[in-house]
C-alpha cells in the first residue's frame, strides 16, 4: 500500500467537513491524515488528505469526493513535485541537569521552544512525517508527558497552482 | 409572506403540481402554505409511502417528485425511501420540517439530524438557515436532483424559518454550484476506440442500463441497435430500453436474469455497458469481464467507471449524446451476421416452456405473459421485491423504460404499492398494476386508504403463496429445506376482506385456464381492483439461478 496525498479545494461552508469525511467511512477509505484550513479566498477552504492504497482506490477517492457538491476542486499530488509539512507540539518531561541537553537537540532540529516549567519544557516541531519521527525518537528517552499532532499539508513545488476556474 | 410562503412559490417555479406527505408540528407551515398554493397534496399514511409515491410520480412524468414530512420520526420514516431512489439514480426532492433552530442540538421534542443520517444517500441535501436562502437552494435542490446521474435531495427547514416573516422582494439570489459540473458529449478520441474495438470484434453485446431511461435515450440507443443489429441484453434497470419482445432483446443479465442474456455476456467478445454500475447482482464474475479486456463502460458518473471493474475502454458522457456520437462513428457498420445467428440459437435453445396445466396453482410467468397480452404493454407496471419482481421482470413485455417501475438497487420490499400510487396520480392515460407477493403488500398496506380517499386506481396482482417466496427458496437451495421465519399464514389476513374494508373489489383466480377471464375482470373499468392470484410455494423464481421446480417439503 502506498500513501497518496490529495489537495482539495471546498467550500468553506458548515457540514463540508462531515460529508467529506463520511464519504471515506461508507466507501471503506482509510484517512491517514488529515488537515484543514481556510484560503487566501475565505470562502474556500483548503483540506489536504493523505491515504493509504493502491492507484485504483485513491482514483475512487479522487471521482466520490469530486461529486460532493462543495467539492470544487482536487488534485493528487504527486510526492516529487510537492512540499509537504505537519507540526507537532511535544512536552518533555526535564529536570535542571537535563534542561539544557534538551534544547541541544531541539536545536538541530531547528525546533522552537514555546513553553518552560520547572519540570516540562514544550518543543515545536514542523518538518515531514520523517523528521517528526525522527526528533519524538530523540527525546523520547526523557519522557514525553503528550503530544499534539497535525495531520500534513501540502502545496505543489514551484508555479504549479490549484486555482479555481473563474 | 413568510419562509414557507417562498418555498411554496419556489416549487411552484419548479413546474411541481403535487406534494406527496404527512404533516406535524415542524412542516404545518408548509402544508399550511400548500393549502394556498396551486399545488396539491397527497396524504400518506406513513411517510415511507409518501416519498416513495414521489419517487413513482417522478419516474413516470420524468420530474423529481416531491414528498414532505415533519422533524423527528417523520424524517426517518422516509429514510427507506429516499435510500430506494438514490440507489436507483431517482429524482426526488424531499422537504422535511425540523425544530426551530434555538433547539438544534438540545435533543428537542421530535428532534432528529436527518441531514447526518441521510448523508450516506442523498446526492445533497441543505439545512435552510437563513430566510432569504429559500429561493436559491429550492432552485439548486431541483437542478441538482434531475441533472447529470439523478438522485434524491433533501431540504431541512426549522419551524421557525418556515414561519419567518419575509417581505423583500429583491433580487432572486442564482443558483451557486462551481463545483457541480454537467457532461454531454464523450472525448472523441474515446468513441474513434469504442467505434473501432466494436468494428474489431466477433462477438459484440450492447448491455443496457437503467442509464439510458433516466437520460431518456432509449430512442437514440433503439436507432444505434437497428443500424448495427448489434444484440441487446439489459440490467433490471435497463428493461424496455428495448422492448423485451424486440427480435434484437436477449434477456436481462444477473442471477436471476435469463440463461440466454447471461451465457451472451459471457461467450462476448466485447461487451458496450451503457449506463449501468454493474451491480453484483447483475454480474457475477466482475473479474472476468476485465481479464478479457472486453468491457466498454459508459456511464455520466466518471466514479462508476472502475469502481466495481475496470474496463477496456472507459467512456465518461451523457449516454444520449455518446449514442449519437457512437451511431455517427459506425456509419455503415453491421454486426456479422455468424454472431447474430448464433444468439438467436442460443436464445430458442434456452427459453423453458411454460407449464400452464390446471393443479389449483396459477403459473405466474404464465399469467404475466398473458397480462402483457391482455393489456398489450400499455400500462405502467410496478413490482415489490422478490418472487414477484423477477417474474415480471423476466415475463411481463417491457415496451418502454419508465413504464417498469421496480426498486432495482436497494430491493425495498413496501416500494410497489406507493409507487404504483405515485404512478397513477402522475397520469391518467394508462392503468397502473402494481404486482406483488403476500407479504411485501403487508409492508406498505396501509397506503390501501390513501388510494381510496383520493381515488387513484391501481390494478393490484396478489401473488398469495403464504409465504416470504424468495427466502423460502433460499432456504430451499443454501440452508437444506429449514424453513425459517417464512410462513406467513398465521391468522390470514383474509386479503379480499382486507380490501373490502376499503371498499375496494377483488377476485381470485388459482387455475391457469381461468387466468383470462380474471384479468379481463380486474381490468374492466378503472377503479382499484385486488387480483389474488393462488402461487405454489414450491414455484421456484426460475432462470439463471434455478430452473428446476422445487420439491415439496
Amino acid at each position: 500500500m502506498e500513501k497518496y496525498t490529495l489537495s482539495v479545494l471546498v467550500e468553506n461552508s458548515a457540514g463540508v467537513l462531515s460529508r467529506v469525511v463520511g464519504l471515506f467511512t461508507r466507501r471503506g477509505f482509510n484517512i491517514h491524515s488529515l488537515s484543514v484550513g481556510p484560503t487566501a479566498d475565505d470562502r474556500v477552504s483548503r483540506i489536504t488528505i493523505e491515504v493509504k492504497g493502491d492507484v485504483y482506490m485513491v482514483e475512487q477517492v479522487s471521482k466520490q469526493l469530486s461529486k460532493l457538491m462543495e467539492v470544487i476542486k482536487i488534485k493528487t499530488l504527486k510526492e516529487s513535485e510537492m512540499v509537504k509539512r505537519g507540526l507537532v507540539l511535544v512536552k518533555i518531561k526535564t529536570t535542571p541537569k537535563n534542561r539544557g541537553e534538551i534544547i541541544e537537540v531541539a536545536n538541530v532540529f531547528r525546533a522552537n521552544i514555546i513553553d518552560l516549567s520547572p519540570t516540562t519544557i514544550t518543543a515545536e516541531v514542523t518538518g515531514s512525517d520523517q523528521k517528526i519521527e525522527a526528533f519524538l525518537n530523540m527525546v523520547e528517552g526523557y519522557g514525553i508527558e503528550e503530544t499534539a499532532r497535525t495531520g500534513m499539508t501540502a502545496l505543489e513545488r514551484g508555479a504549479n497552482t490549484l486555482k479555481i476556474d473563474k | 409572506m413568510n419562509g414557507a410562503d417562498l418555498a411554496v412559490k419556489a416549487l411552484e417555479a419548479n413546474g411541481v403540481k403535487v406534494v406527496f406527505g404527512y404533516p406535524g408540528a415542524a412542516n404545518a407551515p408548509f402544508i399550511d402554505s400548500v393549502s394556498h398554493s396551486s399545488i396539491e397534496y397527497v396524504l400518506s399514511r406513513n411517510e415511507q409511502g409518501a416519498a416513495h409515491m414521489a419517487s413513482g410520480y417522478g419516474r413516470v412524468n420524468r420530474v423529481a417528485g416531491v414528498c414532505t414530512a415533519t422533524s423527528g420520526p417523520g424524517a426517518t420514516n422516509l429514510i427507506t425511501a429516499i435510500a430506494t431512489a438514490y440507489m436507483d439514480s431517482i429524482p426526488m426532492v424531499a422537504i422535511t420540517g425540523q425544530v426551530k433552530r434555538e433547539l438544534i442540538g438540545k435533543d428537542a421534542f421530535q428532534e432528529v439530524d436527518i441531514i447526518g443520517a441521510t448523508l450516506p444517500f442523498t446526492k445533497h441535501s441543505y439545512l435552510v438557515n437563513e430566510v432569504k436562502d429559500i429561493p436559491r437552494i429550492v432552485n439548486e435542490a431541483f437542478h441538482i436532483a434531475t441533472t447529470g446521474r439523478p438522485g434524491p435531495v433533501l431540504i431541512d427547514f426549522p419551524m421557525d424559518v418556515l414561519k419567518a416573516p419575509y417581505e423583500e422582494e429583491g433580487e432572486e439570489e442564482e443558483i451557486n454550484l462551481r463545483g457541480y459540473k454537467l457532461l454531454g458529449k464523450a472525448n472523441e478520441t474515446q468513441i474513434k476506440k469504442v467505434a473501432n474495438a466494436i468494428k474489431k470484434a466477433k462477438k459484440p453485446v450492447i448491455l443496457a442500463g437503467g442509464g439510458i431511461a433516466l437520460s431518456n435515450a432509449q430512442n437514440i440507443v433503439r436507432e444505434l441497435v437497428k443500424n448495427t443489429e448489434i444484440p441487446v441484453i439489459a440490467t433490471m434497470m435497463g428493461l424496455g430500453v428495448i422492448p423485451t419482445d424486440d427480435k434484437k432483446f436477449y434477456g436481462m443479465i444477473g442471477s436471476h436474469g435469463t440463461k440466454c442474456a447471461n451465457v451472451m455476456l459471457n461467450r462476448s467478445d466485447l461487451v458496450i455497458a451503457m449506463g449501468t454500475r454493474l451491480g453484483d447482482r447483475s454480474v457475477a464474475n466482475a473479474e472476468g469481464l476485465e481479464k478479457a479486456k472486453k468491457l466498454v463502460h459508459i456511464d455520466i458518473d466518471p466514479a462508476e467507471i472502475g469502481k466495481n471493474m475496470q474496463p477496456y475502454i472507459p467512456v465518461v458522457g451523457d449516454i444520449k449524446d455518446v449514442a449519437a456520437q457512437l451511431k455517427d462513428a459506425l456509419h455503415g457498420y453491421k454486426v456479422n451476421s455468424e454472431w447474430a445467428e448464433d444468439v438467436d440459437k442460443l436464445r430458442g435453445e434456452t427459453t423453458p416452456e411454460l407449464m400452464t396445466e390446471d393443479n389449483g396453482f396459477v403459473n405466474p410467468r404464465y399469467f404475466l405473459e398473458r397480462l402483457s397480452e391482455f393489456t398489450k404493454s400499455e400500462a405502467y407496471i410496478t413490482t415489490e421485491v422478490g418472487q414477484n419482481q423477477l417474474w415480471t421482470a423476466n415475463h411481463y413485455t417491457i415496451k418502454e423504460p419508465n413504464r417498469f417501475l421496480t426498486s432495482g438497487g436497494f430491493g425495498t420490499m413496501g416500494y410497489g404499492l406507493p409507487a404504483a400510487i405515485g404512478a397513477s396520480r402522475a397520469q391518467s392515460e394508462l392503468p397502473v398494476i402494481a404486482v406483488m407477493g403476500d407479504g411485501s403488500f403487508q409492508m406498505d398496506l396501509p397506503e390501501l386508504g390513501t388510494m381510496k380517499q383520493y381515488n387513484i386506481p391501481v390494478k393490484m396482482v396478489l401473488f398469495k403463496n403464504d409465504r416470504l417466496g424468495m427466502v423460502h427458496e433460499h432456504q430451499y437451495l443454501f440452508y437444506g429445506s429449514n424453513y425459517q421465519m417464512v410462513d406467513i399464514t398465521g391468522g390470514g389476513p383474509d386479503f379480499a376482506k382486507l380490501v373490502e374494508a376499503y371498499g375496494i373489489k377483488s377476485g381470485r383466480v388459482s387455475e391457469n385456464s381461468k387466468v383470462d377471464s380474471a384479468i379481463k375482470e380486474m381490468m374492466a373499468d378503472k377503479e382499484s381492483y385486488l387480483l389474488i392470484v393462488d402461487v405454489s410455494p414450491y414455484e421456484p423464481t426460475g432462470n439463471a439461478l434455478n430452473e428446476s421446480r422445487m420439491k415439496e417439503a
